[in-house]
C-alpha cells in the first residue's frame, strides 16, 4: 500500500516539476518576443510622427536639429552600394574556389580559419584597423573609400558564408549534365551552377547591406561623420546609424532622433525580411 | 585545361586568400600602433594599473578590463537561461510551424543595429534603473540587461541546431523507459547537446565582450573599477570609442593597446568556440 503512495507521490512530483519547468521555457520564449516588440515598437511609436516627405527630402540643419535626412540616407546607399561592389565578386570568387577547386588541406583549413576569424572580429577593432590603414597609412582621409573598404572586409565572412552554401545546394547532376555535354569546368561553374545558387548568393549580399546600414563604430572613424553629400569617394559622409549616434548621445533633437531611429529600424527590418524570405524559398526549391 | 581557366583559377584563389590577408593587416596594424605604449608601460603594468590618465601620461587599462567582464558575466546571467530556455522551447515544446514564426522573430532581433539597442537602453532602461535605485541610472545593470538582449539571438540559434541535432533514439529511448518529457529532456536532451550549447554560450560571450555603441550610450563610462552593479563602468570597447574621437599622439596609441588587449580575449574565445566539439558523442 505504501509502496503504491510513493509512487503516485514521485509520479505527482514528477508532473509537478515537469510544470514548472515548461513554464519556464514558455516564460523564456515570451520574454524574447516581447523583447523584440517592445524594442521595435518604442522606436516605431516615438518617431513616426515626426516622419514625413520632407523629413526624407530635406537637408540637415544646425547639425541635425531641425531639417532632414536626405544627404543621410544617399550616404548610406553610396557606402553600402561601395562596399557591396567590392565585396560580393570577392565573397562570391572566394566561395566558388572553396567549393568547387578547393581540396581538403591545410590551405582550405588556413581560409576556413580566416574567414572565421574575420567573422569574430568586433567592428571597433575594424574601426581602428580602417582608420590607421586607410584614413592614416594610405592616406585616404574620412572617405567613402576608406569606410567602403572597411566594410568590405567586415561584410566579406557573411558573403562568403552563404554563397558557399547556395552553391554546395546545387544538385551534382546539374554539373553532371553540363560537364558530359562539353562545357568545362568554368563554363558549368558560369553557366550553370552560379545561376542555380542565385538566391542564396544574393541572400548573403542582402544581409551585408543590412549590416552596412546598421553599422557604428567601424564607420565613424573611417568614413567620418561630417554633414553634406559626398560627391565622390574621396569625400567624407554621415551614415544613418553614426547620425543617430550622434542625435543620441549629443541629445540635439529627440524628435529627428526617434524619426531617424524610425527610419533605420524600418530599413533594417526590410533588408532582413527578403534576406529571410529569399532563405525560404531557396530551402523549399 | 585551357590558359584562361588557370588564369580564372587564380583569380578565385586569391579572392579566397583576401580574407586571411585581412586578418593579417588587421593583426599587423593594431599591434604595430599599440605594442609601443605596452612596451612603455609594461604589459604587466598596463593592465593591472587602475588609473586611466591620458593628459599624465598614464595607461592602467584594469578597470576596463573588469568592466568588459562586468557587463559580459552580467548579460550571461540574464541572457542564457532566457536563451537555452528559449531554444529548448522552440525545439521540443512548440509545433514546426509556430516555430518558424518565432525563429524569424530572432532573426530580426538579430538584425537590430547595435545604435537602436543603445537608443532603447538610453531612453527606457537607464530611466528605469535611475527611478527605481535613486541613481545615475548608467551602470553595469544598466549595460548587462542591453547586451543580454543582443546576445539572445546568437545562444538561441546555436542552441536549437544543438538541441534538434540530437539524435531521435536518444529521445526515444529516454521516453520508452518512462521518464517525462522534462526528464528526457533535463537528462538526455540537454546533456546530449552540451558542447553545441557552450559554444553558443561562447559565441555570444564574444558579441557582448565586443559590442561597443550599445554599451557606450548607456554604462556611464567612468574609468573607474565598478564597486556594484549600479556604479558606472567603462567597457574595454567603450575605453576605444570614446576617446577615438579626440585621442592623438602617444593617447591614440594607448587606445590601440587597448584594441590588442580586446583583440586577444576576442581571439581566445573564438578559438575556445572552435575547441568545443560540434558533434554529439565527439
Amino acid at each position: 500500500m505504501s509502496d503504491i503512495n510513493n509512487t503516485s507521490n514521485s509520479v505527482i512530483r514528477i508532473r509537478k516539476n515537469e510544470r514548472i519547468a515548461f513554464a519556464f521555457l514558455w516564460t523564456s520564449a515570451i520574454i524574447t518576443i516581447i523583447v523584440l516588440i517592445v524594442i521595435v515598437g518604442n522606436v516605431v511609436i516615438n518617431g513616426i510622427g515626426h516622419l514625413s516627405l520632407e523629413f526624407l527630402t530635406q537637408e540637415p540643419a544646425e547639425m541635425g536639429k531641425e531639417g532632414g535626412i536626405f544627404s543621410i540616407i544617399i550616404t548610406t546607399i553610396y557606402l553600402a552600394l561601395f562596399s557591396l561592389v567590392i565585396a560580393a565578386p570577392i565573397g562570391i570568387c572566394a566561395a566558388i574556389f572553396l567549393t568547387e577547386y578547393a581540396k581538403e588541406g591545410p590551405v582550405i583549413k588556413l581560409i576556413r580559419f580566416g574567414t572565421e576569424s574575420l567573422a569574430g572580429i568586433p567592428s571597433i577593432i575594424f574601426g581602428l584597423f580602417g582608420y590607421v590603414f586607410f584614413v592614416v597609412f594610405l592616406k585616404f582621409r574620412y572617405s567613402i573609400l576608406s569606410g567602403g573598404l572597411t566594410l568590405t572586409l567586415m561584410i566579406l565572412p557573411t558573403i562568403i558564408r552563404t554563397a558557399e552554401e547556395a552553391i554546395i545546394m546545387v544538385p551534382r547532376s546539374y554539373r553532371e549534365g553540363s560537364l558530359a555535354l562539353g562545357a568545362t569546368k568554368w563554363q558549368t561553374i558560369y553557366k550553370v551552377v552560379l545561376p542555380a545558387a542565385i538566391p542564396g548568393i544574393l541572400t548573403g549580399v542582402i544581409l551585408g547591406i543590412g549590416r552596412v546600414a546598421g553599422e557604428t563604430a567601424a564607420v565613424i572613424y573611417t568614413a567620418g561623420s561630417s554633414l553634406g553629400l559626398p560627391n565622390s569617394v574621396w569625400r567624407p559622409g554621415r551614415t544613418m546609424a553614426v547620425h543617430l549616434y550622434i542625435l543620441a548621445s549629443e541629445g540635439l533633437s529627440k524628435n529627428n532622433m526617434y524619426a531617424t531611429a524610425t527610419v533605420l529600424i524600418i530599413t533594417v527590418l526590410i533588408i532582413n525580411f527578403t534576406a529571410n524570405r529569399l532563405i525560404k524559398r531557396l530551402i523549399k526549391a | 585545361m585551357k590558359a584562361y581557366e588557370r588564369v580564372i583559377q587564380l583569380i578565385l584563389f586569391l579572392s579566397a586568400t583576401i580574407a586571411i590577408l585581412g586578418v593579417v593587416l588587421i593583426t599587423y596594424f593594431i599591434i604595430n600602433e599599440g605594442y609601443p605604449v605596452i612596451e612603455k608601460v609594461g604589459l604587466l603594468k598596463f593592465i593591472t594599473g587602475r588609473k586611466w590618465a591620458p593628459t599624465q601620461g598614464i595607461y592602467g587599462i584594469y578597470p576596463m578590463i573588469i568592466g568588459s567582464l562586468a557587463v559580459t558575466s552580467g548579460a550571461l546571467i540574464l541572457g542564457v537561461p532566457v536563451g537555452i530556455g528559449c531554444a529548448v522551447f522552440l525545439a521540443e515544446l512548440v509545433n514546426p510551424r509556430i516555430a518558424r514564426i518565432i525563429k524569424s522573430g530572432i532573426d530580426l532581433l538579430a538584425g537590430i543595429p547595435s545604435v537602436i539597442y543603445g537608443l532603447y537602453g538610453l531612453t527606457v532602461i537607464v530611466p528605469f534603473i535611475r527611478k527605481v535605485f535613486n541613481n545615475q541610472g548608467f551602470s553595469v545593470l544598466a549595460g548587462s540587461i542591453v547586451l543580454a538582449i543582443m546576445i539572445l539571438p546568437t545562444i538561441i540559434n546555436v542552441s536549437e541546431s544543438a538541441i534538434r541535432s540530437v539524435p531521435k533514439d536518444y529521445r526515444e529511448a529516454s521516453l520508452s523507459l518512462g521518464s517525462s518529457h522534462w526528464q528526457s529532456i533535463k537528462n538526455v536532451i540537454v546533456p546530449a547537446a552540451r558542447s553545441g550549447i557552450i559554444a553558443g554560450v561562447i559565441l555570444g560571450m564574444g558579441r557582448a565582450i565586443g559590442e561597443t555603441m550599445a554599451v557606450i550610450m548607456i554604462a556611464g563610462n567612468s574609468p573607474l573599477v565598478p564597486k556594484s552593479i549600479l556604479s558606472s563602468v567603462r567597457t574595454l570597447t567603450g575605453n576605444i570609442g570614446i576617446e577615438m574621437g579626440y585621442a592623438g599622439g602617444e593617447h591614440q596609441k594607448a587606445l590601440f593597446a587597448t584594441g590588442i588587449v580586446l583583440f586577444v580575449f576576442i581571439m581566445l574565445l573564438n578559438l575556445s568556440a572552435n575547441l568545443v566539439p560540434k558533434k554529439v558523442g565527439e
